[in-house]
């Protein structure tokens, strides 16, 4: 059990910052997820932590005391790798063992240890067999064996299920979930995927170029993202980003001008041109919102291209014109999220009792409440900004 | 696979293909079995199949006038063949997983050094070796023999090994790593378990290549204290003069060929592949 606390660490490989002046508070027994883009560093941070990787400058603490100069075997942190990296000529039983050999136990404690890891996750039937002729859920599975028999600091995992099928990941998700709970034990998770993300962290650190974005409880990324990468990359189908100028009668978008509620408004000083970010979900078909609600948001007349029912929820596809400097931002936005919708088009989650049909005129309803603003340039939150603005303490958003 | 097993006309005909390269193969082996097994008369008879089975050459060799030649010549062979490939096999072993694994300069240069000493033609370099070990007085000793075949086996060696260790994968090393061992407790224990195999095609390729060796062999000895099988076999003579010695030296070939296949057939079950199939997703 452990915290661990790194202050502006910075991993530089030929002139290219991997990992860029990066400060994160992890406190004793929780859940931290390292989440981004590939490429962003959130690999190589982890790796930074267990020592595989050297630290250019900065500084990492484990339980308060410096481990930069430390060889990994003497941080005490356990790692489940993206592949596992089991030894595939030794048994299921050795492998777990494995540490404990190295740290020269008894005979008499590896057994009783490997056993009580192997009740733990249902190992007992394969412990004699070796990993060759295991299925990709027991292999995950004995790796994360390896890293429970040590009474480690900490485990770190590295995209741990993102060699498995999607049902067994959704599986796995919830045994890591409960397993840390259990446990009790600090962790680090990488991963690209924001559903682990979102369900397995107590706290998120969203990462972009190496540079930490935000470091929030998943409903406060969700609800209150500090800049546009983080509302674009949380949540799927990923937030739609209006693009809007700034008048006096209010914000004209492509689908009409409206007014903002003061609560949902920045500090519009010197910007003419404005994103609003709005959730599928905060639109909805205008004939199906209730009466009471109506009033707290905007209607206007769009095309549905295109719609997807999916039972639970459906999906209607908006695609309208935007001006060709917001197109393009937008573009570069979709390419960095790795998402696959490059034209502009809004995705709007109608609720299911909603007849449009694809191919017609339909009034959709906005909710404005819910609504950011986002200064396209500097990508910042401007709802937000303005909130701290207004409000004398600020957010905890970027705690750490 | 499964296409080709199902259709008896193709598997008819790759029967027929197997079994033609292995009569092609096997042809001159059976030819000097049926020579040792004659007397001088009968290898002078143009037949394939011997008059009459003799052992009288085997006796020759093993027992007979040419036991002297014969018996120094096997130890020798055996006994710097054996430290020849040991050593060859413990040295590519540390190069190859230096070059594998790690980043230093001049990692290229010793690649195509190896490279370039593997294909350098031997005869071009045995008169001043020759020269060279008479004047430090490592001619006709084991030692000079057993370091121009680590020149021989090294290179090769360092190339099949380099092969082998970049098919492990490197995260083993490295959980083993944060699992608490040492770097050298990885190696022992991580690494060198899962390179076995390489290490036991290296070695038979390191052996093969000292044992068949015939021009270091008659060059650089002059008598019984390091002749190898190879060069001693040209120093057998027949009953006279006149008489070539054709039944003892294909007596003599037979018996060296026994350790390389007993050594293929004993390391065979060693030499499998996909021993780290299961490490890492598959």
């Amino acid at each position: 059990m452990a915290d661990i606390s790194m202050k502006n660490l910075v991993k530089q490989f030929d002139g290219f910052k991997a990992v860029d002046d990066i400060s994160l508070d992890i406190a004793d027994g929780e859940f931290m997820i390292l989440v981004g883009p590939s490429g962003c560093g959130k690999s190589t941070l982890l790796r930074m932590i267990v020592g595989l990787e050297d630290i250019t400058s900065g500084e990492l603490m484990i339980d308060g005391e410096r481990v930069n100069e430390r060889a990994p075997r003497d941080r005490n942190l356990a790692m489940v790798f993206q592949n596992y990296a089991l030894y595939p000529h030794l048994t299921v039983y050795e492998n777990i063992a494995f540490p404990l050999r190295l740290a020269k136990r008894p005979d008499e404690e590896v057994d009783e240890r490997v056993r009580h890891a192997a009740d733990v996750l249902e190992l007992n039937e394969q412990l004699d067999r070796k990993p060759a002729t295991l299925s990709g859920g027991q292999r995950q599975r004995v790796a994360m064996g390896r890293a429970i028999v040590r009474e480690a600091s900490a485990f770190l995992f590295d995209e741990p299920l993102s060699n498995l099928d999607a049902k067994l990941r959704a599986q796995m998700r919830t045994e890591i979930s409960r397993l840390q709970k259990r446990l009790g034990v600090t962790t680090v998770y990488v991963t690209h995927d924001q559903v682990e993300a979102m369900t397995l962290g107590d706290r998120v650190a969203v990462m972009r170029r190496g540079v930490l974005q935000q470091v929030a409880t998943p409903r406060e990324l969700y609800e209150s993202p500090v800049n546009l990468f983080v509302a674009g990359f949380i949540g799927s189908p990923s937030m739609n980003f209006i693009p809007a100028n700034v008048t006096d009668e209010g914000l004209q978008t492509p689908f009409g001008t409206v007014q903002l509620p003061d609560d949902r408004m920045g500090d519009m000083n010197g910007h003419e041109f404005v994103v609003i970010g709005a959730r599928p979900e905060h639109f909805e078909d205008a004939e199906v919102v209730d009466d009471a609600l109506r009033d707290h948001g905007t209607t206007f007349d769009v095309t549905v291209d295109v719609l997807e029912w999916l039972g639970s929820e459906q999906f209607a596809y908006v695609p309208y014109e935007a001006p060709d400097e917001v197109a393009a931002h937008l573009d570069e936005l979709a390419k960095e999220l790795e998402a696959e919708e490059l034209h502009t088009q809004l995705i709007v989650s109608l609720d299911v009792t909603s007849r449009l049909a694809e191919g017609e005129t339909a009034t959709l309803w906005l909710d404005l409440r819910k609504v950011q603003l986002f200064d396209p340039k500097t990508g910042d939150n401007l709802t937000l900004a303005g909130d701290r603005h207004r409000a004398p303490e600020p957010r905890g958003t970027n705690g750490g | 696979m499964a296409a080709e097993r199902s259709n008896p006309k193709q598997t008819a005909l790759w029967w027929i293909a197997g079994a033609l390269i292995v009569l092609y193969a096997l042809f001159p082996v059976a030819w000097i079995v049926s020579l040792s097994l004659r007397s001088p008369s009968d290898i002078a008879q143009n037949r394939f199949l011997p008059g009459g089975v003799t052992w009288a050459n085997y006796e020759n060799i093993l027992v007979g006038g040419a036991q002297d030649l014969f018996l120094s010549a096997l130890r020798n062979s055996i006994g710097i063949v054996l430290i020849a490939t040991l050593i060859a096999v413990v040295l590519s072993t540390f190069a190859a997983y230096a070059i594998a694994r790690l980043d230093f300069p001049g990692k290229r240069i010793i690649l195509t050094t190896a490279l370039a000493v593997a294909i350098f033609p031997v005869i071009s370099i045995v008169t001043p070796l020759f020269n060279l070990w008479r004047t430090i007085g490592l001619y006709d000793t084991w030692p000079g023999l057993i370091i121009p075949y680590l020149s021989l086996t090294v290179p090769i060696s360092i190339w099949t090994m380099s092969a082998f260790f970049r098919q492990i994968p490197w995260d083993l090393e490295l959980a083993a790593q944060v699992d608490g061992a040492t770097t050298w407790q990885a190696f022992r224990k991580v690494i060198v378990p899962l390179a076995a195999p390489g290490v036991f095609t290296t070695a038979i390729l390191a052996f093969f290549i000292a044992w068949n060796d015939f021009v270091y062999g008659i060059s650089l000895t002059a008598s019984e204290a390091a002749r190898p099988v190879p060069a001693a076999l040209a120093f057998f003579t027949g009953a006279s003069q006149f008489e070539m010695p054709t039944g003892p030296i294909a007596a003599a070939a037979v018996i060296v060929t026994i350790p390389v296949v007993v050594l293929v057939l004993v390391f065979q079950r060693r030499i499998v592949s996909g021993l780290t199939q299961g490490a890492v997703k598959g």
